[in-house]
């Protein structure tokens, strides 16, 4: 407890602190600092308080306006305090306002001046406050009031004030580009300064303006390059250097800036290459900041024009950190995020890291996860990649997420969909689970998907679709609280194709809608919905000439909304009921079935009405003379017009919005147009549509306008419907895998075997329960890449590396594999093509994987107790029996089945694979037998990071809790 | 840029709260409830990172440690980098351990400005200023022994403008901009023979 008492605080202060360390609730906590309010606010305007008090109760203010309280009336207080002249003093004002104040604060004017004063002060510490309140204080109406002084002081001997001047200037700039627009140059000044702090200070507003503009600053390539050059080489003071990097600050800062530069620029690129090697190979990743440069080099070359070098090493270091601690692995997702844009491939590599990370307890960790997978979806693996999404969309509560990861979903869905059913299926669950946070623009689309079929000529396969989606959503229906915005899809479609294929009566779909309408009573927009839907099933029965029965229950609710109080329900409603008198022919032409496609043809110039108007201009009526011809004359009849224009003009309405009506001939139906232009398919058209063709049941064919769903711009990404690929054929998706599997493995093996020591302790738990189903994941995920996309070159590039894997290997091999001769030996090429019925009919022959699996329990039951022992004789064999059937593309994923250490014998297999079997055992021996003093180390290292202060001082009661 | 620094003990009181753009009361007391949430929520062995879109709005990281009863926060966005923030906190709490000598809750609460003093000198506007926690303590000391400058100063002004604490060397103005112009690349090796 002897701390506080030398810092002079008074027993009153100690006592608050206390008690409100001792409060049981927030109430209780409310109290005493309410009761504290009033002491300060006595307490600070007697007379004659001794200076050192008054800070001290300007402290207390701070911290009761931090546990959430108002202080406002001690702002002036802490205002006086900055024009002390106490350092102390003033920089516990200054400290203070820029708690307190917003740069618009009235007080603000108040402090301008002291600030200008103080930015003239001798004492540098002065200076350093009053910039420092600059910062937080000064806006933009007020930064001309301080600039001149802020760039004087960029001349200022001591590299501290320089330092903070540019940071000033930077946030001026944040605050309002323009005000330092032309101070620009001072930058690429002081990024010269003799004083190296005061450049790295230079990097953070060159960053930003890079940023906003890359040509202007591309000269600065090479001085950038030169800088990270010589930071890299370590000609920087000792002073400069953390943790035995070279300010690794200001390399982060270089390569992000240089990222920006090199992107897409091959030739300032190219001058990057050599000094990002030598980051690469200079970094420690040892420590935490040497991976944090790694890390910004890996996004620098991801980013800048491609360099195959480079991205391999960036490739080792991702690999690296996909199999260290969690903030590694999160890191090394994010970077193959960014890698995977320029090849593709690599993702495939880390299959089994990235599927740990899937199903990490560490939730960030797992979004980050779905981002990459997001990323690298693909026809091939977009069902097992959205189906995952989804699934994790249920389980989460927060709606901001939940909302971003429908967002994705759909999009992926629209974008990869392999087959319409599965579509509807998803967005049904997407709908169901997260309704109410998508776009409504998502359900416009879908409604538009049903109507228009997938862009095929196939009506087939359109009504099959549609038919399934009337099926899923009338079991659907019943659910009980279902998203409006679904709701809203529901109806459109058992509207519009509920009867379509005869499977369902109308008297059953109308019960159904009325259900709905019902249940969601308070939601009108379901209830438009409903009720217009219920019109087209009437309307399509009535042209089908069958007779209607209205149910009871739909007959009330007509009525009930014919009463409502929003008129557009009323009008839907009355226009049911006119609906249904009409004789069938009529209906027809009202309301075509299965005509939401089609465009609707208005008549603009009414011209069905001339026979009607010549007869009364002969009987003496006067002739329409368009508003334009008709100058002079009395406003009063375009009144209504001419206020319209007005409000359109000046932007505001005082008078209420129209509402949907009908089309009065005297108005030109343009109004109407905009309207229908903004949302795809927008509810009031049916009333509009229903009312042009009642009103005017004879619709001519000239002048047509398209009312209805609108088409362009919409696009057609709708491929063939594609069953074959995906988890539905999982022996062949993971007997696709292990090809890529033996293209792995090579590169694996280039890796350290340091890397593999640690992989292999940082693996071993949960590579102990990497099952069948994690590895036929890691199949559908990765594995589909290569077979059924459009990458034929890639995939017979591999084809040729297994298939002379086969041809390589030693002889010492073939006699165990006789012994499985069973397993079949099917030529690689044949399995990669997996949309062939071929494969098929030729993989089932036996269960590769199940055999490997059997295979490799025993292996383990064998390899346990050896392992210590440098006993190589079984381990190798079934090693090298693995990498035979895993090269001839037979076996299923089988590199995980192997619970103890997989990845050690990973990386042995990889071993094997290239020379001969028996390196493949004594590969897994010594990374095992390294293993504990890698843990030891590695355990002594987070204990230190733990604790959180440098090793040496040993420090038992760290921030022990007093409080309690 | 970094957009706030937070430290918080394990029951979710603020020991600190630095917003570097403006946040009126009672928003910042719903940040710190919904950071506190956040972290709360996390279990242990996971990474020091959250996504804090939904807390901070679009681009926002946040790196947190917990240390005994308090977690030290830094919120970001996507200009920095989440390693090297996470040993942005490791030195400002070097620093405030070297400061108190083995700190613990209770001296930050008491020592609110001392702590406040500390991190402006690490971070000055949203941007990392100072990485040395040795540097960091130099400064801070010299803040806080300027009371008998400050004095002597009051007392003998000329004789402190000359050989005083803050104005070691001043060097020529035009040679700081000679030097300004001199074109690339350049050395910091000399630097450290001119001073």
């Amino acid at each position: 407890m002897g701390s506080q008492g030398g810092f002079g605080q008074s027993k009153e202060f100690l006592d608050l602190v206390k008690s409100i360390g001792e409060a049981r609730s927030k109430s209780e906590e409310d109290r005493i600092i309410l009761g504290e309010i009033e002491t300060l606010k006595r307490r600070i305007v007697e007379p004659d308080i001794p200076k050192r008090k008054m800070k001290e109760y300007i402290i207390r203010l701070v911290y009761v306006e931090m546990l959430g309280h108002d202080a406002s009336f001690g702002y002036i207080h802490a205002v006086k305090m900055t024009h002390d002249d106490s350092l102390l003093l003033k920089r516990t004002g200054y400290l203070a306002v820029t708690l307190f104040l917003n740069e618009d604060h009235d007080l603000i004017i108040l402090i301008v001046n002291t600030i200008q004063k103080d930015l003239r002060s001798d004492n540098y510490l002065v200076v350093c406050a009053a910039l420092n309140a600059v910062c937080r204080l000064i806006n933009e109406e007020t930064i001309p009031a301080v600039l001149p002084q802020v760039v004087e002081l960029l001349g200022h001997a001591k590299e501290a004030v320089r330092k903070k001047a540019i940071m000033a200037l930077h946030r001026f700039y944040q605050k309002s580009p323009a005000s330092v627009l032309h101070l620009i140059s001072n930058f690429r000044k002081t990024l010269c300064d003799k004083d190296p702090g005061v450049m790295g200070a230079t990097l953070c507003p060159l960053f930003d303006l890079v940023t906003v503009d890359v040509k202007s600053h591309k000269d600065l390539v090479i001085s950038f390059i030169s800088i990270l050059k010589q930071v890299a080489e370590k000609r920087l003071p000792k002073s400069y250097e953390y943790h035995q990097m070279p300010a690794p600050f200001i390399q982060i800062k270089l390569l992000k800036i240089l990222a920006l530069l090199g992107s897409g620029d091959k030739q300032a690129s190219e001058q990057m290459y050599t000094v990002l090697g030598d980051i690469f190979k200079k970094s420690d990743t040892l420590i935490n900041i040497g991976n944090a440069v790694l890390y910004e080099c890996i996004c620098c070359v991801s980013c800048i024009y491609p360099n195959p070098k480079l991205l391999d090493t960036a490739a080792d270091a991702i690999s690296k950190f996909l199999k260290s601690d969690h903030n590694l692995k999160y890191m090394g997702i994010d970077a193959l995020g960014r890698l995977i844009k320029i090849s593709p491939d690599i993702a495939e590599q880390h299959q089994l890291a990235v599927i740990d990370c899937l199903e990490d307890p560490d939730d960030t960790l797992k979004r980050k996860t779905f981002e990459l997978l997001y990323k690298m979806t693909k026809s091939s693996n977009v069902e097992v990649i959205v189906n995952r999404m989804i699934d994790y969309m249920i389980s989460i509560n927060d709606n901001h997420y939940k909302t971003e990861i429908a967002s994705r979903c759909v999009e992926l869905a629209e974008q990869f969909a392999p087959s319409n059913h599965w579509f509807i299926q998803t967005m049904n669950k997407v709908f169901e689970h997260a309704g109410d946070l998508v776009n409504i623009k998502v359900a416009h689309n879908l409604m538009r998907l049903i109507a228009e079929g997938f862009g095929e000529d196939d009506d087939n396969a359109d009504s099959q679709l549609r038919s399934s989606a009337v099926e899923s959503y009338l079991r659907i229906i019943a659910e009980p609280k279902l998203p409006s915005v679904f709701l809203q899809v529901i109806c459109w479609v058992l509207g519009e194709y509920g009867t379509a294929d005869g499977k369902y009566s109308a008297s059953y779909i109308t019960g159904k809608l009325c259900d709905v309408a019902e249940a969601y009573s308070n939601d009108e927009t379901v209830k438009a919905y409903a009720i217009t839907a219920l019109m087209k099933l009437y309307a399509y029965e009535i042209a089908a000439g069958r007779k209607v029965d209205i149910l009871p229950e739909c007959q009330s609710l007509i009525e009930e909304l014919s009463a409502s109080h929003s008129t557009d329900l009323q009008q839907r409603a009355y226009e049911l009921q006119a609906l249904i008198g009409l004789d069938a022919r009529a209906v027809e032409t009202v309301m075509p079935s299965d005509a939401s496609c089609e465009d609707i043809e208005i008549d603009k110039s009414l011209s069905f009405l001339n026979h009607y108007v010549q007869e009364s201009v002969e009987k003496g009526a006067q002739p329409y003379i368009p508003e334009s011809e008709r100058t002079g004359m009395l406003n009063t009849s375009s009144f209504r017009n001419e206020d319209h224009h007005e409000a359109s003009m000046h932007g505001l309405r005082f008078e209420a919005y129209d509402l949907p009506k009908p089309v009065v001939p005297s108005k030109s139906p343009v109004t109407y147009t905009p309207s229908t232009e903004l949302v795809p398919v927008p509810e009031p058209s049916y009333s509009r549509e229903v009312h042009t063709s009642t009103a005017v049941p004879s619709i001519s064919s000239s002048g047509s306008t398209e009312l209805k769903l609108r088409l362009d711009g919409v696009q057609k990404k709708w491929g063939r419907p594609n069953y074959s690929s995906g988890s539905t054929s999982t022996s062949e998706s993971s007997s696709q895998k292990t090809v890529n599997g033996v293209a792995q493995t090579e590169s694996v093996s280039t890796s350290t075997s340091r890397a593999q020591a640690t992989s292999s302790f940082d693996l071993k738990k949960p590579q102990v329960e990497i099952s069948p189903e994690k590895q036929r994941l890691a199949a559908s995920l990765f594995g589909g890449p290569s077979k059924t996309d459009k990458r034929p070159t890639s995939s017979s590039h591999k084809v040729v590396k297994s298939s002379s894997h086969t041809t390589e290997r030693p002889p010492a091999a073939k006699p165990v594999d006789a012994s499985e001769k069973s397993t079949p030996v099917q030529p690689p090429p044949d399995l990669l093509d997996l949309g062939e019925p071929t494969v098929t009919s030729s993989a089932p022959l036996i269960d590769p994987f199940k055999q490997l699996e059997g295979l490799l329990d025993q292996g383990e039951n064998v390899s346990v107790p050896n392992h210590g022992a440098v006993n190589a004789t079984k381990p190798p064999e079934i090693m090298s029996l693995y990498v035979e059937i895993a090269a001839s593309g037979q076996s299923g994923g089988v590199v995980n089945p192997i619970p103890t250490n997989g990845d050690d014998l990973l990386s042995g297999l990889s071993g094997g694979s290239i020379k001969t079997a028996a390196p493949g055992g004594a590969a897994g021996s010594p990374s095992l037998s390294k293993g504990p003093s890698l843990k030891d180390s590695l355990e002594k290292d987070a204990l230190v990071r733990q604790m959180g202060v440098t090793p040496t001082s040993q420090n038992p009661n760290l921030f022990k809790d007093l409080l309690g | 840029m970094i957009k706030a620094v937070m430290v918080m003990n394990t029951q979710g009181k603020p020991r600190l709260a630095k917003f570097y753009d403006y946040e009126p009361v009672e928003k910042q007391q719903e940040l710190i409830r919904s950071v506190f949430a956040a972290l709360s929520s996390r279990a242990e062995n996971v990474s020091n990172f959250v996504e804090a879109d939904a807390i901070f709005g679009l681009d926002s990281r946040l790196v947190y440690k917990h240390y005994a009863t308090l977690y030290f926060v830094f919120v970001f966005d996507s200009s920095e980098n989440e390693l090297a923030m996470l040993d942005l906190i490791q030195v400002f709490v070097e620093t405030l351990d070297k400061c108190f000598k083995n700190v613990c809750e209770l001296d930050i609460v008491f020592n609110y400005g001392k702590m406040q003093t500390i991190l402006d000198e690490i971070v000055f506007g949203g941007q990392v200023l100072e990485t040395s926690s040795a540097e960091v303590m130099k400064v801070v000391e010299e803040i806080s022994s300027w009371k008998l400058p400050q004095m002597l100063s009051h007392l003998f002004p000329k004789l402190f403008l000359i050989g005083g604490a803050g104005s070691h060397y001043l060097p020529d103005c035009e040679e700081v901009k000679t030097n300004a112009n001199s074109a690339f690349p350049f050395s910091y090796e000399s630097v450290r023979v001119q001073l």
